[in-house]
Formats: C-alpha cells, sequence, structure tokens
C-alpha cells in the first residue's frame, strides 16, 4: 500500500519535475556555464569573469540596467494607480452583466497580439498619426507632432500591455472583501480615505503585491515595446541582451547579462516582498 | 493481440513507405533573405525537380545565430554575405565545403564568382557561391533633401529631424568612408580599427539629434519615406528603387564617397540533409531566366550571367539613373570580416544609442 502511494507521487511529480529540469534547469546551468567563460583565440575559451568585469567596468551597461528596473518600477507604479480605481469600480460597485462587461472589457485588447497592440500605439502617436492630425484639424498645433520615439511613449505602451495583469489579482482580492466590513468602517465613523487605508488597502495587500510582481516582470523582460515606441532613444536591458546573442555573436556576455536580469529582478521583487511584510506563500497561493 | 500486431506492422508499412520516397524528392529547407525566393520561382521549381521549398527569411546575424545553435543543422541552404562566412565559419563550423563539380559554373558573372570564392575560402575549401548583390547608399527625396551628397550631409541641419538611419555595421563603415577614413584598410588591424570607429563614434553621437528614429527592416524605413516622415536615409537600393515606383521625387542615390557593395551568397549549412537538392536550387535559380524573375519580384539583381537582357527596361532605367559608370566604379565592397571586429563595433553601436 505505501509503495503503491509512494509510485503514484512518483508518478505525479515526474511531468513536473520534467518540465522544470528540461525546460527551466538545465538551460539555465547552460547559461551559467556560458557566462563564465571567455572567447581568447578562434574556437578557444577559458574559464574567467571577464563578462562580469564588463558589465562592471563599461558605465553603459550599468546605466541600463538600472534604467531598465526605474522604469519598469514607474510603469508598476502607475498600471496600479490606474488600475486599483478600475478594480474597485468592477468588483464593489458595478454589479451583474455590467460588472462582466467591464471586465471583459479589459480583457479584449489582449485577444490581439503584443506586435498588433504596440503598432496600434504607434498609428496612433507616429506625426502622421492620428492624434497628430487631430490635433492639428483643432488648430490646437501648428504643424506636425512626433508623440513617438521618447520615455513617455514606451511608459504609455507598458502600461497599457499590462494592465490586465494588474486588474485581474485585484478584482480577485477586492470581490473577497465582504461590503459589510466596508459599511461597519463608515458606521465606526471612518471617512473615505480612513476607510480605505485601513480596511481596503489591507484587505487587497496580497492581490496589489501579485499584481505588482507580475506587471514589473512583464515590464522588465520585455523587449517589443520600448524597441518599436522608443525608437532611438530605447535603452532597454533586454534589447542588450538580444543583441549580444543575435547580432554580436557574443553569447558569453549575453549569457552574464542574462543572469545579471535574472538577480536584479528576483532581488527587486524580495525587496518588495519584505517591504510590504508580505511573503511569496501569501501572495501566489 | 493480432490486432496490436496489424497495428504494429501497418505503422512499420507506413514508416517503410514514407523512408522509401526516393532521394531524388527532397525538402529544401531553405534559409535566405526576403524576396530571394519569389513564389513563382519555387513553383515552377518544384514542378521541373519534384523537391520540396520551405522558406524561412532571415538577415545575417540572424542566419548565423540560427546555425550557430544548432551546429549547422536545421537548413539545407543558407544564404549569409560573402564577407560573413569566412569568419563564423573558422570560429563555429557551421558551413561544409562546396563541390564546385555539382554547380553549373558557366551559369555565374565570372568575376563575381572568382571574388566570392577567394573570400569564403577556409582552409582551401570554398564555402560559397554569389547569388544577389547589391549596395548600400541614400534613399533621398529629392525635393527635400537636394542638398544630401554624401552620409555626413544626413548630419546637416536642412534635414534636422528627418534623417533615418540603421544602427547596424555597414552605417559605421559607410559614415567612415565618408569622413574620409578607410575602415577596410584597418581591418587587419584592431588598434586602428578601434581609432577608426572611435571617429565615427563620435560623429554618430553628434549626429544623433538629427535622427528621427534608427530603422530596423526594410519595411519600417519604406514606411517612413513614403509617409513622408524621412526625407533622406541611409539604405539598400533596391529599397529606393520601389519607393521610386510609386513616387518618382524618391529614389537610390550612391554616395558621393562610394555606395557600399555587398553580393549575398549560397552556402551549404554543416548538417543539411538535402545537398542535392540545394544544388539544383543554385543550378535551376541562376539560370538567366529565372534570376530575372528574381531581379523583378526584388528589384535586387543577381550574379546569373546574361539575365539582364531577360529585367525589364522599367528597372534597367532605374539602376542606370542610380548608377553612372563612375558610380559602380567607386563601388566599395566589402572584405571579409576578421573575427572579433564585431565586439569593437558592438560596444560603438551600444554607446550610440545610449547617448543623449
Amino acid at each position: 500500500m505505501r509503495a503503491e502511494a509512494k509510485l503514484g507521487f512518483i508518478l505525479l511529480l515526474s511531468p513536473l519535475v520534467v518540465w522544470l529540469s528540461l525546460l527551466i534547469l538545465i538551460p539555465h546551468i547552460d547559461m551559467l556555464l556560458v557566462s563564465l567563460r571567455e572567447r581568447v583565440g578562434v574556437g578557444e575559451y577559458r574559464i574567467s569573469l571577464a563578462n562580469y568585469l564588463t558589465f562592471i567596468n563599461e558605465p553603459l551597461y550599468l546605466r541600463t540596467f538600472i534604467r531598465t528596473a526605474m522604469m519598469s518600477i514607474l510603469a508598476t507604479t502607475i498600471t496600479l494607480l490606474i488600475a486599483f480605481p478600475v478594480s474597485y469600480y468592477i468588483a464593489k460597485i458595478a454589479r451583474g452583466r455590467v460588472q462582466s462587461a467591464l471586465f471583459l472589457l479589459c480583457l479584449v485588447p489582449f485577444w490581439v497580439s503584443e506586435l498588433v497592440r504596440t503598432f496600434g500605439w504607434m498609428i496612433l502617436l507616429r506625426e502622421t498619426g492620428i492624434i497628430s492630425n487631430l490635433l492639428q484639424a483643432l488648430g490646437l498645433v501648428d504643424g506636425p507632432v512626433e508623440l513617438l520615439y521618447n520615455d513617455a511613449a514606451i511608459m504609455v505602451g507598458l502600461v497599457y500591455t499590462s494592465m490586465l495583469f494588474m486588474v485581474v489579482p485585484l478584482v480577485t482580492t477586492l470581490e473577497s472583501l465582504p461590503d459589510e466590513v466596508i459599511e461597519a468602517g463608515y458606521d465606526l465613523g471612518g471617512n473615505g480615505i480612513s476607510v480605505l487605508r485601513e480596511i481596503i488597502i489591507p484587505h487587497a495587500t496580497p492581490g496589489i503585491v501579485s499584481g505588482c510582481i507580475v506587471v514589473f516582470m512583464l515590464s522588465l523582460g520585455n523587449y517589443l515595446t520600448p524597441i518599436m515606441l522608443g525608437g532611438k532613444d530605447s535603452l532597454w536591458f533586454t534589447e542588450l541582451i538580444y543583441s549580444q546573442f543575435i547580432v554580436r555573436f557574443n553569447w558569453e556576455l549575453g549569457a552574464a547579462f542574462g543572469f545579471l536580469l535574472l538577480g536584479l529582478s528576483s532581488f527587486i521583487v524580495w525587496g518588495m516582498l519584505k517591504l510590504t511584510g508580505q511573503s511569496l506563500e501569501k501572495t501566489m497561493g | 493481440m493480432s490486432k496490436l500486431k496489424a497495428i504494429c506492422l501497418s505503422t512499420v508499412a507506413s514508416s517503410a513507405i514514407v523512408l522509401a520516397i526516393p532521394a531524388s524528392a527532397d525538402t529544401l529547407r531553405l534559409l535566405t533573405w526576403g524576396g530571394y525566393a519569389p513564389e513563382e520561382v519555387i513553383a515552377k521549381f518544384e514542378a521541373e525537380t519534384g523537391h520540396t521549398v520551405e522558406v524561412t527569411t532571415s538577415n545575417n546575424e540572424q542566419m548565423i545565430a540560427k546555425l550557430r545553435a544548432t551546429g549547422g543543422g536545421g537548413f539545407d541552404l543558407a544564404q549569409p554575405s560573402q564577407d560573413r562566412i569566412a569568419g563564423p565559419q573558422a570560429e563555429f563550423g557551421i558551413y561544409k565545403p562546396i563541390d564546385m563539380s555539382k554547380i553549373d559554373t558557366s551559369l555565374f558573372i565570372p568575376s563575381m564568382l572568382e571574388a566570392t570564392q577567394g573570400n569564403t575560402t577556409v582552409d582551401g575549401a570554398v564555402y560559397g557561391v554569389p547569388h544577389v548583390w547589391g549596395t548600400s547608399g541614400l534613399v533621398l527625396d529629392t525635393k527635400m533633401a537636394a542638398s544630401v551628397k554624401d552620409y555626413t550631409d544626413l548630419c546637416s541641419d536642412d534635414v534636422a529631424g528627418k534623417v533615418s538611419y540603421r544602427l547596424k555595421r555597414p552605417t559605421l563603415i559607410g559614415f567612415a568612408f565618408a569622413m574620409g577614413l578607410d575602415p577596410f584598410a584597418a581591418y587587419g588591424d584592431e588598434a586602428a580599427y578601434s581609432e577608426v570607429m572611435a571617429q565615427v563614434e563620435a560623429k554618430l553621437t553628434d549626429c544623433k539629434p538629427n535622427v528621427k528614429t534608427y530603422w530596423g527592416g526594410g519595411d519600417e524605413l519604406i514606411g517612413l519615406v513614403r509617409s513622408g516622415e524621412v526625407v533622406a536615409s541611409m539604405a539598400w537600393d533596391a529599397g529606393g528603387w520601389q519607393l521610386n515606383a510609386d513616387n518618382p521625387d524618391i529614389n537610390f542615390v550612391a554616395p558621393a564617397s562610394g555606395a557600399l557593395g555587398w553580393i549575398d551568397t549560397f552556402a551549404l549549412p554543416a548538417k543539411g540533409r538535402a545537398d542535392d537538392a540545394a544544388y539544383d536550387w543554385i543550378n535551376f535559380v541562376m539560370r538567366p531566366d529565372i534570376a530575372a524573375m528574381i531581379t523583378e519580384a526584388s528589384s535586387y539583381f543577381t550574379a546569373s550571367q546574361g539575365a539582364d537582357e531577360f529585367v525589364n527596361e522599367a528597372q534597367k532605367a532605374q539602376f542606370q539613373a542610380s548608377f553612372p559608370q563612375e558610380a559602380i566604379d567607386n563601388i566599395k565592397w566589402y572584405p571579409p570580416v576578421p573575427a572579433g571586429l564585431e565586439a569593437i563595433e558592438g560596444g560603438v553601436l551600444d554607446r550610440v544609442k545610449a547617448a543623449n
């Protein structure tokens, strides 16, 4: 009996183990080994930390690294600020069909691919695009205005792309908050702000944290949006990794960058969890 | 039990049938550039030889990256540029030598065949034969950007904010020539090349405010120029001729310092499985009538001997307008890129991209 249970356990576990080891563990070990070797001649390599030293010694890479992290944090914050009222409305104020219709509206843009969505923004923002022409037609500006190819355009794209991933966890946690608790807060003399601070936000914290983690990861690892909307000033860390691998044939440096990005994102997520006093089990479970 | 047996037998039999398809009808997995394998050419090839063709379009860097990732597998025929074969071959061993006896050399323009063979020889074996050639230079809206004669003119105030180019190695090389430097002469000497590139970097950083955006793919560039958002750009000749067909004001102009000439080749990936089909394809598309079909579809000219006669008059006229004889003589052909230069260029390109 016991042996059978053990066998069942192993059989049930094996797909997960195979999945994790084949698709995550083994590639990462290989990447780590690649990142630790240095090219000394044609087809000759030796083990060294040269790639990581390159990262430290070249201010550009460090700057891009920090810029990517900062922009991602900002994008996460903006997404949260926009998504929170929206989610609250969907979860608590809208009822019945309106509720599901609103939720569906958040979902609809995700039925098309990210490329198409980003290209949609390009059509809107470009110099000969819709917004520029509209402003000219209204007489607000004299000539064509270029809204594309700057950091604000990247930010718009990032927030738009990740909105759903903030709304879903927020709606789920806010729905689990009984209306009576909010009413009780008002009955006990609280006003809008204190109810929000003392009741709603503490209850929604797991949703906020898990939404933030997902959005932050998506922004940090985004490649398409910064490239397409950022134009000549779009320096994003994933772009550096891509160009090291594909354009420069420098897999060693690319792999080192990949590991640094992994370390950075893990560190920031860990910091975020510590700061909010949450644990990974609580937010993800 | 007998049912199981039957299933087993039928499986074996059907796989035997699959395996028994004669070797003469292979699937050719072609790794090429957009426009090099037009539909009608593929249809004709399949009808004549019985092979089937699967096309994957790509660019130089991706081709090398793809073949490197598989050790030269996954494709039966690739089309990298002639200057990008010797370096990666020495470094990664992703190609196999070409058996010249299986190629009908009379179909090729002799000077191009010879030059390509010379540039793609590693350890005495030839790895590439020429297919399509072209140049990069300037695509201009002649009404709006008449003052632009060379790459460095892209940085003048006349065209501020309406300029685009690629942030790739041809731009570095082109600017170096326009600044009076000779990057090809410095290819063999990393220190000298770094010096050349440092000057180009300073120029490109100064020039950055003029640039609207750095274009990535041909379609993106055509969109920018067609909408009028960009009036002067560094680009391929064929892109300029495509735009010229829609708007006569726009045309390809060979810069004063010389257009940069490239030749895309045929090379056999090391683990290709359909070499015969690959040789058949090479000999087929180099036939003058087929080569002219490719030129018509993509605006690119091929290394096929005698294909000119089959090319239509409009394309000939476009070519002659962009390339008077002295411009042809002034084309700077890329020599093979020594391994290691990409790292120097990469640093320059990254820093230009990050500059404010």
